[in-house]
């Protein structure tokens, strides 16, 4: 984590981190959002350097502008430099480098949901049981071939309950044998991880690689791509128990190739819009795609923008609960639901809960309710069954 | 007294206006050597409108204004010397339209180069722009306002040559047009000929004299197919003369050359790089002819000769804009350069490789000599480029030394110093002829008698 | 001081003068192939040492043994002859010289040499390879340097190349897999004709795959392709190695197309000539080599050599045909994916 002061004045402020690929538009959220310079990865990077040496001071200002970084890792596929995959972890490490020597002082809405993760088990201040969702879902006991882990998003979140329950049902009506924690799931973390509370990370994850030792657990399976992600590249960092971690679109585009679901159709326009945490992540970008192509009926229209150009939905590093980048037609959630749009689809697809519920709330400012409905991956197969 | 702040939120809104101490900081810097001077404020307006406002206000309230697009000059050119406001003009980012038919597009004052690039290539791909290598985000009138130079330059000049057509905010906050669109606001198809050209007033004046809202560009046409050819020689004598024979045949797009001691392959050389387009391979393979043929003493002498670059190698050298630019910055591991790069004639190319060679022995320096052929061959931009970690004070403090050693040696051999520093606009002043001088002052006084455009620029 | 094992006395014997008389770029006569080799084994000037291609065919021509073709880098070299642009050699003095890098994998005793070629990293992958993958040298350390025998600095290989054979015996290299066709031609005529030890023995990779071919064999699935072989200027020092193009091709059931540029006969890739010579002669090289490929009917060209490959490949597709090195065809024919595309 200390290495990150030796290296952070190499930025040069080039400012290709603003951009996809092409340079069709602006693709880092934050700058996108509030535009000025300060708020893209090179006035980031500078300022924590001028913090390091002195030469400015901590302010709620800058914790914004910490704090408003997505971690969609744009900035990571687009530098040209050699440090380019580090850049990320260059902020969350200033996170937690911050937090210890300034006491804290970190937006409110950031404490709040730190705090409520500590205490409730879940960011999004609910205190009701976990698996109140998951009447019928079978609990998973020592031998079955699956952790359905659902995180909390799906647990408590209306339409990521929606997500959840349709994934379960897809699972089970393939023969898939998979069982949910239940209650007894804890929260997996990302997002505290990327908001650089290092302790309470540790603290999530050991519980949870604690509970799947207990129960014999091989193989899990995740409904969000923020817990595959943090399973599956963040947990080895505090444990080395070993588990096979896959997200549902991998199982499910295995499934539809060995004809164990067999869509019948479905007539739609369809756009996908690729999760950071699939894609620029973990480099996932065909399985939900070729989900999609599967289905008979179903068109697939790519937006401009898309797979490692996708632009960020602006709901990472917490952001779907702390919610800093709202306020302004320039939303990142906004832009994409615009952008979406301009593809003539009447779906959305998406593979990730908090993308869900970030683009269900644009879509309704953006007034678009009757002419673009935002649906998971597994819902649109469910349709089509 | 009035409330500036709340003045500038009123224009723009609130939510595009700072004062804070993490925008000044960052805005009072470029990533270049220049010493740093924050702002007091940090504006971004959407329309020229209240572009007007602001102006009129700092004009009122005396003020200092600074216009800044991506402020990648490297040379301190928009870091407010005097304080002030610094209106970064990025938020006017739309391009208003195309005339396919002669060819030229106008932009808002914010619009960077690659988004132009890209809104070509999706719906105009028969024309292109002239990108320079800045990052892309660069904006094009920025670039214009310093005498950019880009991929078309060795045909057809500096990218300011390029300019059809200026709306400018003047510093006294009047709108005015400036060349065809003066007298018809459909048609942008000349800055100034055949009438007296006022867009000298504006280009080359790093905002002293007016912020530019809208801007004419010429375009050009893109072929389909791009290629390059490499060569190489180690007798820097030749170099005129290899230039020369390689604008007479009028086949090249870039001629860019350049002389550095890394990566190892590069090092006891100088690389010439000559970029052909065509629409057709029998097009292309016409122009290898042509240009083989034009070097063809020098080939058979030894002197020289082309390197086959395999395929996988091209990319880079083709590249638009040119991502390696940057990575220069990192050859130190610590995120810097900065370079002066007068515009030379040609035949005065040795006597500067000579030059940069005896300044990085003297201050023991990581360099590249990059140059650009401009308009065939009427002259040609030289960059003395020196990378340095930002962490290490004493080397910055060489290179600055080198870098003031090396405008002292342009001037001295006759050199024009592109987009200079304050200090280097300062040498030229002192050498500049008094009556020439003195018309610069004339026309700084006229259009900004306040003073309050970029001061401490062009301060005769 | 290294010196050539020339024998002038078995040129004089010599009833053919195959060495020139064969030679596709000079097609000299028998007597004015004995006169100009006599000038050169004289250390007299020749027209044959200003233009020559530097195929290195004529050391397989040469049916003594007796390295024409090293004689004559050496004595181009004396006499300040530059089959190339000065600036071009200096580009490769400079782009090989060993700096200290030692590009190493988990090094056993027996072990993949990538020469200096960043490449071969990415084609050593799949069953092919498994187990030996990790057991990699890679760099200028270990480069074999032959490439300067394109721009007469014979003085450059007797410096680097004992250096790199010292670097590769530290190791505890006992079999070094060549997957280089021009290191493995280092190390079995260029090094022994110089009086230089080799302490390791040397695999070419054909024969390496072909042995591998073989274990795999009940994964094989014909691919029943026509190809054409795209044999280097390199396979000139070996060879003996040529026979097992045909035993791969006949494993994996790629039929090899008729051609009249095959064998001693073949063609180069012509870009070294390019960057010597120009660029009439090497369109004309290439022109012939894809013609001839095209009239006898091949789908693929089938490269030996990634630097053939890099040079031409893009050539040949645009001439129709599917450019593959030999060791993404094998992967073809037991069902792995050829490489990423770089």
């Amino acid at each position: 984590m200390k290495e990150y002061t030796k290296q952070i004045h190499r930025c040069f402020r080039c400012g290709y981190c603003k951009f996809p690929s092409d340079y069709s538009d602006f693709n880092c959220p934050s700058y996108a959002r509030f535009r000025f310079d300060t708020y893209s990865t090179s006035g980031r990077l500078w300022l924590i350097y001028a913090w390091l040496k002195g030469e400015i001071e901590w302010s709620e200002h800058l914790a914004e502008i910490l704090y408003t970084c997505t971690t969609c890792k744009n900035c990571v596929e687009q530098c040209p430099m050699k440090f380019a995959s580090d850049i990320v972890d260059w902020i969350v490490a200033a996170r937690s480098d911050t937090m210890e020597k300034e006491k804290g002082r970190i937006p409110p809405a950031v404490s709040s949901f730190l705090e409520d993760v500590y205490r409730l088990g879940n960011p999004l201040k609910e205190r009701g049981r976990r698996d109140a969702w998951a009447n019928g879902i079978k609990r998973y006991e020592t031998g079955d071939e699956y952790l359905l882990y659902v995180g909390c998003l799906g647990s408590y979140d209306e339409s990521g309950q929606r997500m959840a329950r349709s994934v379960a049902t897809l699972l089970s009506k393939a023969g898939i044998s998979f069982g949910i924690l239940g209650n007894e799931e804890n929260c997996c973390g990302n997002e505290v991880y990327l908001l650089g509370e290092n302790e309470l990370f540790r603290m999530l994850a050991e519980k949870n690689v604690q509970k799947f030792k207990e129960l014999g657990v091989k193989k899990v399976v995740t409904l969000s791509p923020h817990a595959y992600n943090t399973i599956r590249n963040n947990y080895p960092l505090v444990s080395n128990a070993y588990f096979e971690v896959y997200h549902y679109t991998q199982l499910l585009r295995g499934l539809l190739r060995e004809n164990k679901i067999k869509p019948s159709g479905h007539n739609a326009k369809v756009t996908y819009h690729d999760p950071c945490f699939l894609g620029r992540y973990n480099q996932i970008y065909d399985e939900p795609r070729e989900i999609l192509q599967s289905i008979p009926g179903v068109e697939l229209v790519e937006m401009e923008r898309s797979r490692e150009n996708s632009f960020c939905c602006g709901g990472g590093s917490g952001n779907f609960v702390t919610d800093l980048l709202a306020g302004s037609k320039e939303s990142p959630s906004r832009i994409r639901v615009r952008e979406a749009y301009e593809t003539g689809a009447d779906i959305l697809a998406v593979a990730c809960p908090s993308c869900m519920t970030m683009f269900q709330d644009a879509i309704k400012v953006e007034e678009l309710e009757d002419k673009l409905t935002v649906k998971d991956i597994s819902q649109v197969v469910a349709e089509s069954l | 007294m009035i409330d500036i702040y709340n003045s500038l939120a009123g224009i723009v809104g609130e939510q595009y206006v700072s004062n804070h101490k993490e925008e000044r900081y960052f805005y009072g810097r470029d990533p270049g050597l220049t010493p740093p001077h924050e702002p007091d404020y940090v504006v971004m307006p959407e329309t020229p409108e209240e572009v007007q406002q602001i102006v009129k206000l700092a004009n009122k309230e005396k003020i200092p204004i600074v216009p800044k697009g991506g402020g990648l000059a490297l040379t301190g050119l928009v870091v407010p010397q005097k304080g002030g406001i610094v209106i970064d003009m990025k938020r006017m980012g739309k391009i208003l339209g195309v005339n396919e038919k002669s060819r030229y597009v106008i932009v808002e004052g914010g619009v960077t180069h690659g988004m132009l690039q890209n809104y070509l290539k999706k719906h105009h791909p028969k024309l292109r722009h002239s990108i320079p290598d800045s990052p892309a985000i660069a904006t094009v009138v920025g670039n214009a306002v310093i005498h950019g130079q880009g991929r078309l330059t060795q045909q057809y000049g500096f990218n300011s040559d390029m300019v059809s057509g200026l709306e400018v905010v003047l510093p006294t906050g009047e709108i005015c047009r400036i060349g065809s669109c003066s007298i018809s606001s459909q048609h942008w198809f000349s800055k100034g000929a055949p009438w007296p050209d006022l867009s000298g007033l504006f280009l080359g004046w790093f905002g002293t004299t007016g912020i530019i809202t809208k801007l004419g560009l010429r375009l050009y046409p893109c072929k389909k197919m791009r290629d390059v050819m490499v060569f190489l020689t180690d007798k820097i004598e030749l170099v005129p003369d290899i230039v020369l024979k390689l604008t007479h045949t009028e086949m090249a797009e870039d001629i860019v050359l350049n002389e550095q001691p890394l990566p190892p392959r590069m090092k006891g050389n100088i690389y010439i790089l000559t970029i052909i387009t065509g629409d057709s391979d029998e097009e292309l393979d016409f122009k290898r002819k042509i240009i083989w043929d034009a070097l063809w003493d020098i080939f058979e002498s030894r002197d020289g000769g082309f390197l086959s670059v395999p395929a996988d190698m091209k990319p880079p050298l083709l590249e638009m804009p040119s991502r390696d630019v940057v990575r220069f910055a990192d050859v130190k591991k610590g995120g810097g350069f900065e370079y002066s790069g007068p515009i030379i004639p040609l035949e005065k190319y040795p006597e500067f490789i000579t030059k940069q060679k005896e300044l990085v022995s003297k201050y023991n320096l990581s360099y590249s000599a990059t140059s650009r052929v401009i308009a065939g061959g009427h002259c040609m931009m030289y960059a003395f480029a020196f990378t340095f970690n930002r962490a290490d004070d004493d080397e910055m403090d060489r290179i600055r030394k080198a870098l003031r050693e090396a405008a002292q040696f342009t001037v001295e051999q006759g050199g024009m110093m592109w987009k200079p520093t304050i200090e280097e606009q300062e040498m030229i002043m002192e050498k500049m002829d008094p009556n020439t001088l003195n018309i610069m002052k004339k026309i700084k006084e006229l259009l900004d008698p306040n003073g309050i455009m970029n001061p401490g620029n062009w301060e005769a | 001081m290294l010196q050539l094992n020339f024998d002038p006395a078995k040129c004089a014997v010599c009833k053919t003068q195959d060495c020139l008389v064969k030679c596709q770029y000079l097609r000299l006569d028998k007597d004015k192939a004995k006169t100009e080799m006599q000038k050169i084994i004289n250390g007299e000037d020749s027209f044959v040492l200003h233009d020559c291609a530097t195929c290195y065919a004529c050391e397989e021509y040469c049916k003594m043994g007796n390295h024409p073709f090293y004689l004559i880098v050496e004595r181009q070299e004396e006499k300040g002859i530059l089959p190339a642009p000065r600036s071009v050699a200096t580009m490769w003095v400079n782009q090989c010289e060993p700096r200290g890098r030692f590009t190493v994998g988990k090094v056993e005793e027996r072990a993949l040499s990538f020469c200096s070629i960043p490449i071969f990293p990415f084609w050593v992958t799949g069953k092919l390879f498994d187990g030996i993958a990790s057991s990699y040298i890679m760099g200028e350390e270990f480069f074999c340097n032959a490439v300067f025998l394109h721009y007469a600095k014979m003085s450059v290989i007797k410096d680097r190349l004992p250096k790199a054979i010292e670097n590769i015996k530290n190791l505890g290299i006992k079999e070094l897999i060549c997957l280089h066709d021009e290191c493995y031609g280092t190390f079995n005529s260029l090094a022994p004709a110089y009086g230089i030890e080799v302490p390791f023995k040397t695999t070419h990779y054909f024969e390496y795959l072909h042995n591998k071919l073989k274990e795999l064999k009940d994964e094989i699935k014909p691919l029943n392709v026509k190809v054409a072989y795209q044999r280097p200027c390199s396979n000139r020092l070996s060879p003996k190695t040529q026979h097992f193009v045909d035993d791969i091709f006949n494993l994996i059931g790629a039929h090899r197309v008729k051609r009249e540029y095959v064998g001693e006969n073949a063609l180069c890739c012509g870009e070294v000539i390019r960057m010597g010579q120009g660029y009439k002669i090497a369109d004309d090289v290439q022109k012939r080599n894809m013609d001839d490929m095209v009239n006898a009917g091949a789908e693929y060209c089938v490269f030996n050599c990634p630097m053939c490959y890099l040079s031409i490949g893009d050539k040949v597709t645009k001439r129709g045909l599917k450019p593959i090195h030999i060791i993404d065809l094998c992967k073809m024919a037991i069902d792995e994916k050829p490489r990423p595309e770089v």
